[in-house]
Parts: structure tokens; C-alpha cells; sequence
């Protein structure tokens, strides 16, 4: 959903505060890779895997996030989980910081290395193993992306419907516990993930649910598959996932909505839940983006609040799931109810959700795009929308709004000049808002992109301060010398 | 018109499997490769499900050569609408022989067995890039064809279709029954789905019973990798290069 900016800016970002952000390593870190580690490391994944070179660092270095650029000082590019243990066994012997990096499109700075340090890059570890069709499940190396992996599924028959923006590596989804548009039907990485291999930061390997084991459920020890899910690189390097598969569906209905109101379109996603309608996706846009879209694709929508729907199932099914999706619309004041099951004309009717993020952009050509992320329980919706609203127009910023309304959680699509510190000023301050505005409603500071370097504050704010402790506990327990992706989701301990 | 249409699906590897060369240079690794169906005969199926849903015609026969892996294919083919597959055995040397003549004369027969009235192929298989099946078939069995399609639509008893060729677009009006290949902008193939593939049979049948004699005229030599890229040089200034330049001959 991001696109990469701020790099070039002075200041450390939206999001970001001067201190988070350590740009030199410690002298430590530098003399450590000056003397000797770089052939150790070359030992392990050959000469072609490491490099030192600037524009590689660089590129490890950050993600599609507001925050700025820190590179690693080396990179490495290990085949297996063995040269990978056998790396973190180099890194902990020298007290280097190790960073995993997937597809570096993650959108809280979970790259950056802050204190310097080896920077994992998994990509040539991009095997699909063991597929079991008439288990729906499946094991991927860190450079699958989910496209890569539907892609392989194709003539099975079976996908993978988590669907974040960007074409992510799965164990990289695994790690910021991804969600997309098809979460109200499908769920998150969270009810997906079956089994992980993990690299812990002494190099050991761990198979969280055992290793090769692939049953629907368990019941046997500690959660540690969802432990892992959602650390963000903090407590091991995910080396395998075994994920969950579904049946691709046999047909799909699109269909498009207008409300008069923010809140006759949550009541109408709320009762479409209720009547048991089991819809697939449901995207809310705001009239700003409704507009945009017009403007953007030259389309004529109507300018108002508007429910995008995908429903899924079997062929004869599915008339009667729309049928009562549009009863419940036309009974909260809906209008222009639209619906189509071609390909052609679903993406059609899709349009505007496919371009939002384009047609934001285009409202004010040479800015950039950044993306809000929270989430709320349903009934809370319509009043944080609302005041959302209000504070954008007070605070004179961009923001049209794009929400996966089925899940509490929406977007604000930030649009703003990256050359204009004043601005970018009241986006933070915004941000800041929007999610206390969340955390005040029962909800949370993200609801898919994860914490990373700029929600470490707010985080805090939203579990309280034993659930902190607890969760330092964890990171001491699995890494006590903070070397897997220091700086990332807790704040540095008070001493 | 009988109405039926004849697919055929080729089994190749993968699109997206890095090919290796046996160490003997007899051929590519195979075992153990991921294999899946052509992806132009993915767009051939896509075809005609869609003229199937659109009523033109009644019924999609997937038909498939080679060995017993050949019926995934089919499978796949079923999974995305087909109504029905004819596997047609050829295993071992037979099989590593299997060229576009020997399939052409196959699909003939088939055409004239199953009284097709139309045959939609993939323009080539990415394995052995031929390009010549659609063709073959279509002068064995003096139909007329409509190759390299990016657009079909049938009226009445003729078929519009617009050619992708070197200069553009070519739009041919041909008779029916005629010999379709499938190009990359014919269509987005859908993906396949489990219900579709329970109810729906393979019929097996054998080159012989058809009455084709699968003999290859071609021998393969050899397969090689193409050469190794070599690495590159840098240089530090512009004079450097130009003497570089001037020392390899290039100016």
C-alpha cells in the first residue's frame, strides 16, 4: 500500500521520533565487521553471499514505510536454515544485531537497523515444500510470496486468501501477523499459521508445533506458533511456514452499494454478519474517495459513503446470499445497488477499490502516500470515523479513507507534501490522535501493520504495563541480549 | 453442428522451475520437477469454458498425451470447466519422442471420432516452443484455422477471429469446424476449483486404437545450456574504457 519516501528528509519522519532513529552503528558493530566476521560469514553462504557493497545495504535497509533508511552494515544471503543457524551462531558469538528481511514491503520500519548489524535477506530460500492437497496444507521457504505460492496452487484447485497490499513473502506475513481484504470470511496470518521453523538468536532451530506436524488443531503446550506469529523479527528468524489452504471458490459475486450515511453503511455490514451472509469481503470507501476514484478513472459513482462487497460459494448458492445483502442495504437507505459475477464486469464494479490507492495520489500530483492503520470493534466504527473525519477537515489534510469495514479496521490514505516539514508535522500529530482516538474506543493502535518502529509508544498505552513486562519477559527469555532486530515493537527498557 | 469442442492440455514443466540440463546432455531434468499444464493451454480451456457459458457450444472434451501424470492435467482442465478428458497413453521412449506430428495426427483422429466441431489448442508449448500442432492438425484434417487468436467469436456457423501478427492485428472470417491456437491476450484463465473435478470422467484410449502410428522421424542429439554469462570488467576512467573498447576490436 506504501510507497518509499522521506528518505532525503532531515528529519526523522511521521512517525518517527530523533531518538529512535541511531544512524552510525556503535563503534562495536563496526570493528566486528571490519575484522574477520565478513570471511566467517563467507564461509557459510560462499562469496556470492554476502556483500558489503553501499547500495545493497541500503536497500536492506528500509521497507515501504515513512521511516528512514538505516542500513545494515552487511548483508548476507544464506540457502538454508543450517547456514542460517550457523550465521546467528557467528552474529551471537559477536554481539551483532540480525535483522531478517523478506520482501522489505513492510510498512512500520520493522527493517531498519537501527543499531546496524547482519541483515538476514531469505530470498534465495524460495522453495514450496511439501504440499498435502487433501490435508489443505502447505510449507513455504521465505522467498514464496503469496502470489508466488497461488501462483504454484493454481491447478489444485486450493489458494491462499490472506491478501496485504503488497505481494509479500508468506514467513514475512508471518512475522507482522498480515491481514488483508479477505479476513471477515478467511481470517489473518494468526488463524493460518500452522507450524513455524524459527532460527533463534543462539542459532538454535526451533519447529514451534514440532517439527513437520500439520494437524487442524492442537491442544498440546504453549501457543508458541502464534507467539512468533506477529514478533516482527524480534525473537527468531523464520526460516519455514506450514499454512493453512482453502478451497478456491467455485463462484464469485461482486457488488457495489451507496449509503446516505457513514453509519447506515457499518449498520448494514453489521446485520449483513449477523444474518449470516458468509461474505467474503466487505470495503468501506468515504466520499473523498469516492470522489477521488471518479476523478481518477473518470467513473460516476455516487459521492458517498459506499460498502464494495465479494461474496463466495457454490454456484447456486449465491443468489440468495445477495438477495439478502441487498434487502439489508436497501433497509438502512442504500441505494445503487449493483451486483455481477463475471470476471469482466466484477472488476468493473470494483474499480474504485482496485485504484484507491492511485486515486488518492492523484488528488494532489508530487506528494506521497502514507497509511494510517487502526482498529475498532464494529459498533464503534461509525463514531471513530466521524470524528476521524472532522479532525482531518480541522487539521486541513488529505485523507481519504478506505476501510475493511467487516473487521473494524480502516485505513486513512495520508496524502501529503514531503517537502512541506509543517504538514508533515500535522500528520503525525494526526496519526497520533487517530490512534488514541482507537485505543479510547477498545480497539487497537494497528490492526495489520504491525508496530514496528513508530507504534512502540502507543503499544504501551494499549496492553498497559504488565502485559509490557510480560512480553520483555518473552524477549529476554529468547534473546537476553537483544540482538534479533533491536528496537522494534518494545521501547528500550527504563533503567 | 455437434457442438462440442476439443482442448488439447499439454504437461510441461512449470513456468516458473529453473531447467537444468542432464549431465549426459540428453535432455532436461524431469524427475522431480514441478509439472503443470501449458499456460497457452490454460488460455485454450479458458476459451472455450467461456464459449460453453456463453451457449455457442455444449460440451468441452480435454484431451492430453502422455503417460499416467498426463491425467492432472486433464484434471486441471476439469477443475476449470471441462465436462470430460481423453487421456491418450504414451509412455517411456515413446513418450520422450512425442512431437507436434505425431500429436497432430492424433487430434485428427480424435476430431473425426468425437465429431468436433471446433479444436482450440495453445499456439506452443513452452518446453519445446513448436508451434506447429495447431497447424498440422489443421492440414491433416483440411479444416481451416485460426491461429495465434486473441479474440474468438463465433456467428452462426463461421468464426470471427482477430490474429496477433508481426505487423498487428489480422481479423479472419473461417468456416466451422476449424483448428483454434490460443495467444497470450485471449483471455485470463480462471483458477481451477475442487467441486468441479469430482463428478467428471477420463476415458482412456490408446495411439493404436486410433489408428496412429507414433514412429518419431527426429532424433535428439544433443541439449546444451546456453553459455555462461561471463563477468563484466570495470574500468576506472573514460580513457581506460575507450582503450578497452579499441583493444576488443569493438570501435
Amino acid at each position: 500500500m506504501m510507497t518509499s519516501s522521506y528518505r532525503n528528509q532531515t528529519h526523522s519522519g511521521v512517525a518517527g521520533r530523533a531518538q529512535d532513529v541511531v544512524h552510525v552503528p556503535p563503534p562495536a558493530v563496526q570493528s566486528a565487521v571490519a575484522h574477520g566476521v565478513l570471511s566467517a560469514f563467507r564461509s557459510v553462504c560462499g562469496e556470492d553471499g554476502v556483500s558489503s557493497g553501499e547500495a545493497v545495504r541500503e536497500q536492506h535497509g528500509r521497507d515501504e514505510s515513512v521511516h528512514r533508511c538505516c542500513p545494515p552494515d552487511v548483508v548476507v544471503f544464506p540457502r538454508c536454515v543450517e547456514e542460517v543457524s550457523a550465521l546467528a551462531k557467528i552474529c551471537s558469538r559477536h554481539s551483532l544485531p540480525i535483522i531478517p528481511f523478506g520482501t522489505g514491503t513492510g510498512l512500520e520500519g520493522g527493517v531498519s537497523a537501527v543499531k546496524g548489524g547482519v541483515c538476514f535477506s531469505l530470498r534465495n530460500m524460495d522453495q514450496v515444500l511439501d504440499l498435502h492437497q487433501d490435508d489443505f496444507d502447505v510449507t513455504v521457504e521465505p522467498g514464496v510470496t503469496r502470489k508466488a505460492l497461488n501462483s504454484y496452487l493454481r491447478g489444485t484447485g486450493l489458494w491462499f486468501p490472506v491478501d496485504p497490499g503488497a505481494d509479500a513473502s508468506l514467513c514475512g506475513m508471518a512475522a507482522t501477523s498480515a491481514s488483508g481484504t479477505n479476513a471477515v470470511r478467511y481470517g489473518t496470518m494468526r488463524e493460518n499459521v500452522l507450524n513455524l521453523e524459527v532460527v533463534l538468536a543462539d542459532g538454535r532451530v526451533l519447529h514451534t508445533a514440532g517439527k513437520g506436524r500439520r494437524p487442524r488443531k492442537t491442544a498440546a503446550g504453549y501457543n508458541l506458533t502464534n507467539l512468533l506469529v506477529g514478533s516482527e523479527g524480534t525473537l527468531g528468524i523464520i526460516t519455514k511456514t506450514t499454512l493453512r489452504l482453502y478451497g478456491v471458490p467455485e463462484a464469485t459475486v461482486a457488488a457495489v452499494c451507496s449509503f446516505p450515511s457513514v453509519q447506515a453503511a457499518v449498520d448494514s455490514t453489521v446485520q449483513v454478519l449477523q444474518a449470516g451472509v458468509p461474505v467474503a469481503r466487505i470495503e468501506f470507501l468515504d466520499d473523498v474517495m469516492m470522489d477521488a476514484c471518479n476523478r481518477f478513472s473518470s467513473l460516476s459513482y455516487a459521492v458517498s459513503p459506499s460498502l464494495f462487497l465479494e461474496f463466495h460459494g457454490a454456484e447456486g448458492s449465491l443468489e440468495e446470499q445477495v438477495k439478502a445483502a441487498e434487502d439489508i442495504t436497501r433497509y438502512n437507505g442504500g441505494s445503487g445497488f449493483q451486483w455481477a459475477k463475471d470476471a469482466a464486469t466484477r472488476e468493473r464494479l470494483w474499480k474504485a477499490r482496485h485504484d484507491a490507492w492511485y486515486a488518492s495520489l492523484a488528488l494532489r500530483p508530487g506528494c506521497k502516500a502514507y497509511a494510517t492503520d487502526v482498529c475498532v470493534p464494529l459498533s464503534r466504527l461509525p463514531q471513530v470515523l466521524v470524528e476521524t473525519k472532522e479532525d482531518l477537515i480541522e487539521s486541513r489534510l488529505t485523507g481519504p479513507i478506505v476501510g475493511h469495514v467487516g473487521d473494524g479496521n480502516f485505513h486513512c490514505l495520508m496524502v501529503v507534501d514531503p517537502d512541506d516539514p509543517e504538514e508533515l508535522h500535522r500528520v503525525h500529530l494526526f496519526v497520533e490522535r487517530l490512534a488514541r482516538r482507537a485505543l479510547a474506543m477498545d480497539g487497537t493502535c494497528t490492526g495489520e501493520h504491525g508496530v514496528g518502529l513508530g507504534k512502540r509508544a502507543l503499544l504501551r498505552e494499549e496492553t498497559g504495563p504488565v502485559a509490557v513486562q510480560v512480553m520483555q519477559g518473552v524477549k529476554d527469555a529468547l534473546d537476553p541480549r537483544n540482538l534479533m532486530n533491536p528496537g522494534k515493537i518494545l521501547l528500550p527498557r527504563e533503567l | 453442428m455437434s457442438g462440442r469442442v476439443l482442448v488439447g492440455v499439454k504437461r510441461v514443466i512449470d513456468y516458473a522451475v529453473k531447467i537444468r540440463v542432464k549431465p549426459d546432455n540428453s535432455g532436461v531434468v524431469t524427475d522431480g520437477v514441478k509439472h503443470s499444464m501449458n499456460p497457452f493451454c490454460e488460455i485454450a480451456v479458458e476459451e472455450a469454458v467461456k464459449l460453453k457459458e456463453k451457449k455457442f457450444i455444449k460440451e468441452v472434451v480435454a484431451v492430453s498425451c502422455g503417460p499416467q501424470q498426463a491425467q492432472e492435467t486433464i484434471r486441471t482442465a476439469l477443475a476449470m470447466g471441462a465436462d470430460r478428458g481423453i487421456h491418450v497413453e504414451v509412455t517411456g521412449k515413446d513418450y520422450d519422442t512425442l512431437g507436434p506430428l505425431q500429436v497432430s495426427k492424433i487430434f485428427a483422429a480424435l476430431a473425426k471420432k468425437e465429431d468436433a466441431q471446433l479444436l482450440i489448442l495453445g499456439k506452443q508449448a513452452i518446453d519445446d516452443d513448436c508451434n506447429q500442432t495447431g497447424q498440422m492438425t489443421a492440414a491433416l484434417l483440411d479444416w481451416p484455422q485460426g491461429t495465434f487468436a486473441s479474440e474468438v467469436s463465433l456467428e452462426g456457423d463461421k468464426i470471427k477471429v482477430v490474429r496477433e501478427i508481426d505487423g498487428g492485428l489480422e481479423t479472419i472470417k473461417i468456416n466451422t469446424p476449424a483448428v483454434l491456437t490460443a495467444d497470450l491476450r485471449l483471455n485470463t484463465p480462471r483458477y481451477a476449483t475442487l467441486p468441479n473435478i469430482m463428478k467428471k470422467k477420463i476415458a482412456q484410449v490408446k495411439p493404436a486404437d486410433l489408428g496412429v502410428d507414433i514412429t518419431s522421424r527426429l532424433e535428439v542429439l544433443r541439449v546444451d545450456e546456453p553459455p555462461q554469462r561471463l563477468a563484466g570488467v570495470t574500468v576506472e576512467t573514460v580513457d581506460d574504457l575507450v582503450a578497452k573498447l579499441k583493444e576488443s576490436g569493438t570501435i
